[in-house]
């Protein structure tokens, strides 16, 4: 068989205990004003979560590099299309609307 | 000079058996788990789609004959164009190569008895027949007529067509993509002989690889894309409408994540198989191996960093699109780089012009047109007047067909021998590559005249100026499809009567050359070990086995 | 993949070892993941653009989602991830009581899940906030959306329960494919060089568990509920 290490008992109840802790906390903040850090705390936190699931009860930690490409392929293709979205639609507010054409004055050509 | 007539058939007193006649019977072939008789079932699908899709060519070139529209409706010929684009890209261009060559060749080629998942293999078949039959209905029940591109509001709001269905059967199809990609990955991972290492994997299996990873994460984009189209059409809730809150740019966003890279799944395949027949049939080591190796990946990679050069007028912002034509300029790198490499090795090299090399010449040459005029449509200035015209209907059908299908085409007759264990008649697969390169330069080069003279695609009707050339690429397109009607002849005539291949009838070097043809069901009859790099044809004499 | 027999390790006909097909098996399901993040990706990239695009509206709307049962519904979805990754342990030092037992657990928390989530949707349908259907809230409701923008609100909601459904989607797939390893577990065909089948399950159970770990702050705490 492959060599797929036994996680000890002990590391699952603690990532689990450490996954209920984090509910409580993302929970709460939610009733804390933190301006717009309440959104990066949410997500810090769901964040942090996830590697915890990822790496001890997906066993990560102990999986091949392979699987270390797979899964940090799928979060940067993931950003990539995020990304590239937001890309343009944060950015067609650089440049000011051009002025409205009026039918009395066409536009004149150099 | 033909290699083929060197080999003597192989007198046998009984056939041996192999994967065509280990078993018969209906159910021996729909519930097989052999990749090999997958490929053919999915040979069938797509033949049959292709003439379809032919079909609708057809029908729009003999339209296209007259300045007022020859034959049909516009409604109709909205139709026919986007029934064209949805078969021959869903149905045929996407599944053509990875599906039926890559599912033939890939376990063969790494000395495997089949894929790493056999039964998600033929299930990948079942879901794209079914995909098939939702586009079919659609197709029957009056047809699409939003373009191949389904834009939103018109497909979710106004399009007045069967938009339904042909949108959850290309969502289905999109699941046969992600199986067939999942497993090449796999089986290339992990299923490799003994002493096949990456760089001793003959370059067709980079690109299959390559080809998969976008299979792998760009098709489920395309499928959210289009179950969020069909829950707008249903439910009218408003995520891409205007009119109720959303925005019709997010749809082109995840509908061009997903279809730019569905380019390179056409033509990436095929780049595999031009660099099998490119070094075979000048008998000469592929010059650049690796650089070939990587350029495929760095293909897949860059492939998902340009889907907004097709929304350059469509409002997105001026900046991203300047970002965007940069990295399509990028792209256009590893693809040159491939031609350089496919032109070295041919220099000084013993090159015999069988009908796979026919095909290859032609695809280099076809495909550096179609990449080039690529290049017009990536740069923002000239793609505003270009686009929408029929210079980018020129452009991608160079790509496409004179890329893609010709890639294909040559593919199937380098390794019909092996499929089949027949020979097809050479003189007849000369006659039919040259004609189809005529016949495709005739139908297509007069449209990037058209585009650039301000013909608009998607029109039925044109101004009267345009009637030459327009008449001169249906010409084209007769001639074309004679072409494309001669191998499909003579594929069927060669599986009765085609004199017997034996197991190299190329001289060949790779796995799949040394084991019988037809293969036998578990491929290889001792398990192969590899000791030498790909393409070894200045050192041994292959073929006489 | 393969086929298993009790007690002993099946190799399906194309592998070469059971390493191999160990391997294989685990790849496989990693990019069959990677492919469900593509999926759901397309999700949350409208989402987060339409939630930034429309904040207010996103925030009103996320506010009259109960947040008790969310926090309560992660819980108990972490809790069936924890239970899952036991019964791989237990598959994997060969506990057939054990794995049962935990893979039933498993199986219940996640239809407990599922029903405060069904829940959760008939709220939604008392309140009149389902999108095209029944979208037209009133009192208290229409008063705490209105400000934001009804039409913006109803984006929220597209998006709620298209996520959420999809999500529920995999759950119920994934109670299917928990019930099928059950059966297996109790004809006792896993044992310690043999157990694929579950460690693959468990992956995708947890996978999904990652997937409301987003949900939850994404569509339940966006605007702060203070
Ligand atoms: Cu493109």
């Amino acid at each position: 068989m492959a060599a797929q290490p036994i996680v000890p008992f002990r590391t699952y109840v603690l990532v689990f205990v450490a996954l209920l802790v984090l509910v409580a906390l993302t929970t709460g903040a939610a009733f804390i004003d933190l301006g717009p850090f309440n959104t990066v705390v949410a997500l810090g936190i769901a964040f942090i979560k996830m590697m915890l699931v990822l790496l001890f009860f997906m066993h990560l930690l102990h999986s091949n590099k392979l699987t270390h490409v797979t899964a940090v392929a799928a979060a940067f293709w993931l950003l990539l299309l995020i990304g590239l979205v937001f890309a343009d639609y944060t950015s067609r507010g650089w440049i000011p609307d051009p002025a409205p054409w009026s039918s009395s004055a066409p536009p004149t050509h150099p | 000079m033909s290699t083929a007539t060197t080999v003597a058939p192989e007198p046998r007193a009984a056939t041996p058996l192999n994967y065509l006649n280990v078993e018969y019977g209906w159910r021996s072939w729909l519930f097989t788990k052999d990749h090999k008789r997958i490929a053919l079932l999915y040979l069938i699908s797509i033949t049959f789609y292709f003439f379809i899709g032919g079909a609708f060519a057809v029908l729009m070139r003999i339209h296209l004959i007259d300045p007022q529209g020859a034959l049909v409706q516009p409604e109709t010929y909205n139709k026919l164009f986007t029934m064209h684009g949805i078969i021959m890209i869903f149905f045929f261009l996407i599944p053509s190569i990875p599906s039926v060559l890559g599912n033939f060749l890939v376990p063969l080629m790494i000395g495997a008895r089949d894929l790493a998942f056999p039964r998600l293999n033929l299930l990948s078949w079942y879901i794209y027949m079914l995909g098939g039959a939702f586009t079919m209905y659609s197709v029957i029940h009056g047809g699409v007529d939003t373009g191949w591109t389904f834009y939103t509001p018109y497909s979710s709001t106004y399009a007045n067509s069967q938009v339904i269905p042909a949108a959850l059967g290309i969502f289905i199809t999109g699941f046969s993509s992600i199986l067939t990609g999942l497993n090449f990955i796999v089986t290339i991972h992990k299923m490799r002989a003994p002493g096949m290492t990456w760089f001793r994997m003959p370059l067709f299996l980079w690109s299959m690889y390559a080809t998969s990873i976008i299979f792998v994460l760009g098709t489920p984009v395309l499928a959210i894309a289009l179950f969020l189209l069909f829950l707008e059409r249903v439910f009218q809730v408003g995520i891409f409408t205007p009119a109720l809150g959303g925005d019709p740019l997010l749809f082109q966003h995840l509908f061009w994540f997903y279809s730019h890279p569905a380019v390179y799944i056409m033509i990436l395949p095929a780049m595999g198989v031009i660099s099998e027949i490119v070094p075979c049939f000048s008998r000469k080591r592929i010059f650049g191996y690796k650089v070939i190796g990587f350029s495929s990946v760095a293909i897949a990679v860059l492939s998902f960093l340009v889907w907004g050069h097709h929304m350059f007028v469509t409002g997105q912002s001026i900046y991203t699109g300047l970002v965007f034509s940069a990295l399509s300029f990028m792209v256009a790198i590893p693809s040159a780089i491939k031609v350089f490499n496919w032109t070295a090795t041919l220099y000084k090299g013993s090159i015999s012009y069988d009908a796979p090399m026919l095909y290859a010449l032609g695809f280099i040459g076809l495909f550096t047109m179609g990449g080039l005029t690529g290049l017009f449509l990536a740069s923002l200035s000239t793609d505003v007047q270009l686009n929408g015209t029929y210079f980018i209907v020129a452009h991608f059908h160079y790509i496409m067909v004179g890329g893609a299908v010709m890639g294909y085409l040559g593919g199937m007759h380098y390794w019909w021998p092996k499929i089949s264990g027949r020979l097809y008649p050479e003189i007849w697969a000369r006659l039919a590559a040259a004609i189809i390169f005529v016949g495709f330069n005739l139908t297509f080069f007069p449209q990037f005249m058209l585009g650039y003279l301000g013909m608009p695609r998607r029109y039925a009707f044109y101004p009267a100026e345009f009637q030459f050339l327009n008449v001169m690429s249906s010409a084209g397109a007769s001639i074309l499809g004679v072409g494309y009607l001669i191998p499909l002849i003579y594929f069927a005539w060669s599986m009765r009567y085609g004199p017997i291949a034996g197991p190299n009838p190329w001289g060949a070097t790779g796995l799949e050359w040394q084991t019988p043809s037809p293969p036998p069901k578990d491929n290889f009859e001792q398990p192969p070990a590899v000791a030498d790099e790909a393409y070894d044809y200045a050192h041994q004499e292959v073929g006489l086995v | 993949m393969s086929e298993a027999h009790s007690g002993r390790i099946h190799i399906a006909h194309q592998f070469e070892s059971s390493d191999q097909q160990h391997e294989a098996g685990t790849l496989g399901i990693w990019i069959f993941l990677a492919t469900e993040v593509m999926f759901f990706g397309g999700l949350f990239t409208g989402y987060a653009l339409d939630r930034w695009l429309y904040y207010p509206a996103f925030a009103a709307a996320s506010r009259i989602l109960d947040i008790r049962l969310g926090a309560i519904n992660t819980a108990v979805l972490l809790t069936s991830s924890f239970t899952m990754a036991l019964s791989v342990r237990a598959a994997q030092t060969a506990k057939r009581g054990a794995l049962a037992l935990l893979l039933i657990l498993t199986m219940l928390l996640g239809a407990v899940f599922l029903g405060i989530k069904g829940f959760e949707y008939y709220q939604k349908f008392v309140e009149h906030v389902v999108p095209s259907l029944d979208f037209a809230p009133q009192g208290e409701v229409l008063a705490r959306l209105a400000p934001g923008g009804l039409g913006h609100a109803q984006l929220f909601f597209c998006f709620y329960f298209f996520m959420t459904g999809l999500h529920a989607l995999h759950m119920i797939v994934g109670l299917g494919l928990l019930f099928v390893l059950l059966l297996r577990a109790l004809g006792s065909e896993f044992n310690a060089g043999y157990y694929a089948p579950v460690e693959v399950t468990g992956l995708y159970w947890h996978f999904v568990d990652i997937i409301w770990i987003f949900l939850f702050p994404l569509l339940y705490l966006i605007g702060g509920r203070f």
